[in-house]
């Protein structure tokens, strides 16, 4: 326990204790929504900003049933694909008064929904003028991750591999150049698809890892996030802990002295 | 009456009618939701004073699951 307490996160001026972020999307209901972000330990959770389906009976809204007080709730800007469709989201985000922070998405290209990177670095750039603490997901490009920092974001987001992919960390290399040269928080979004994924992803040193899918898509939701929760402190854990170096051959664990003559 | 769009359908709503009584009459009074008239914020305060005009085009926006 003391170990998570010294190793908090700190971003945006605040202090967390899970170094896992997790969305509430494709979930079969809130109330699987709510078990997992339970299960999840997760602080921080990101939401989507819409419009009232106003032919719905009794529309609820999912602050229904995630409570503001529990949750560090993170609106996003999910479906945008200009910078100025993303910062007119983050207003209507921020409008609703849980805080200034933005989950801030440009998306350039429907199938990939790969980052485009000049509209993400403009809506940065504006929204951080605006006074919003601004968390971009990005590329695992060290040059746009360099200028979204000098742009005054909050942390770097770069993918593991594509949204809702689930084809885990594809360039760990990458991810550890960014986060060598980043002096923001560096945190992981999107691609995780299993434990091992979130784990090898905070072996490389990373700050945070932020996943959806990965855990609503699961057959179990709620047991994925608690095994979630766990390869993420494992992860970190075994990173701060500092791995064995690698060799080609084998070393023996136990002694050669004091065989059988 | 005059016309208006409430996200992207037309409705009529009588003279007078205020952002907060339109919320009232959607029955979305009380819930925590964020208002645009004209691509421009309605903040909470200002939603008794803001009255709505032929052709307005409001969105009504709240947080729904998301990643």
């Amino acid at each position: 326990m003391e170990d998570r307490i010294d190793d908090a996160l700190r971003l945006g001026g605040r202090s967390f204790t899970s170094r896992l972020i997790v969305g509430t999307g494709k979930y079969t209901g809130p109330e699987q929504t709510v078990a997992a972000v339970r299960a999840s330990g997760a602080e921080i959770v990101t939401v989507a900003v819409r419009r009232v389906d106003l032919d719905a009976s009794a529309a609820t809204s999912l602050l229904a049933h995630l409570d503001p007080e529990e949750f560090f709730l993170l609106p996003n800007t999910a479906g945008c694909f200009t910078a100025d469709e993303a910062v007119r989201y983050a207003r209507l985000g921020r409008e609703a008064g849980l805080s200034d922070w933005v989950k801030l998405e440009v998306i350039g290209d429907q199938e990939t929904l790969l980052p485009d990177v000049q509209e993400l670095l403009a809506a940065t750039r504006t929204l951080v003028a605006d006074g919003f603490t601004v968390l971009p997901y990005t590329n695992d490009d060290l040059i746009t991750a360099l200028r979204l920092e000098d742009a005054g974001a909050a942390a770097v987001m770069p993918l593991a591999s594509p949204i809702g992919s689930g084809l885990g960390l594809v360039n760990p290399v990458n991810i550890r150049i960014l986060k060598s040269r980043l002096e923001v928080p560096v945190i992981v979004d999107a691609g995780v698809g299993t434990a091992s994924d979130a784990c090898l992803t905070m072996e490389q040193g990373v700050d945070g890892v932020l996943m959806n899918t990965a855990l609503a898509a699961a057959a179990d939701p709620v047991a994925m996030a608690r095994a979630m929760r766990l390869a993420v402190e494992a992860g970190r854990l075994a990173f701060r802990a500092g791995r064995m170096p690698r060799r080609e051959w084998a070393v023996p664990s136990s002694p050669g002295a004091g065989m059988l003559g | 009456m005059l016309q208006i769009e409430v996200n992207g359908k037309s409705r009529e709503v009588s003279a007078g009618t205020s952002v907060a009584d339109l919320l009232t009459e959607l029955e979305l009074d009380g819930r925590l939701v964020v208002v645009e008239l004209n691509r421009q914020i309605v903040r909470r305060t200002e939603r008794n004073e803001v009255g709505l005009q032929p052709g307005d085009r409001i969105e009504i926006v709240h947080f729904v699951g998301g990643g």
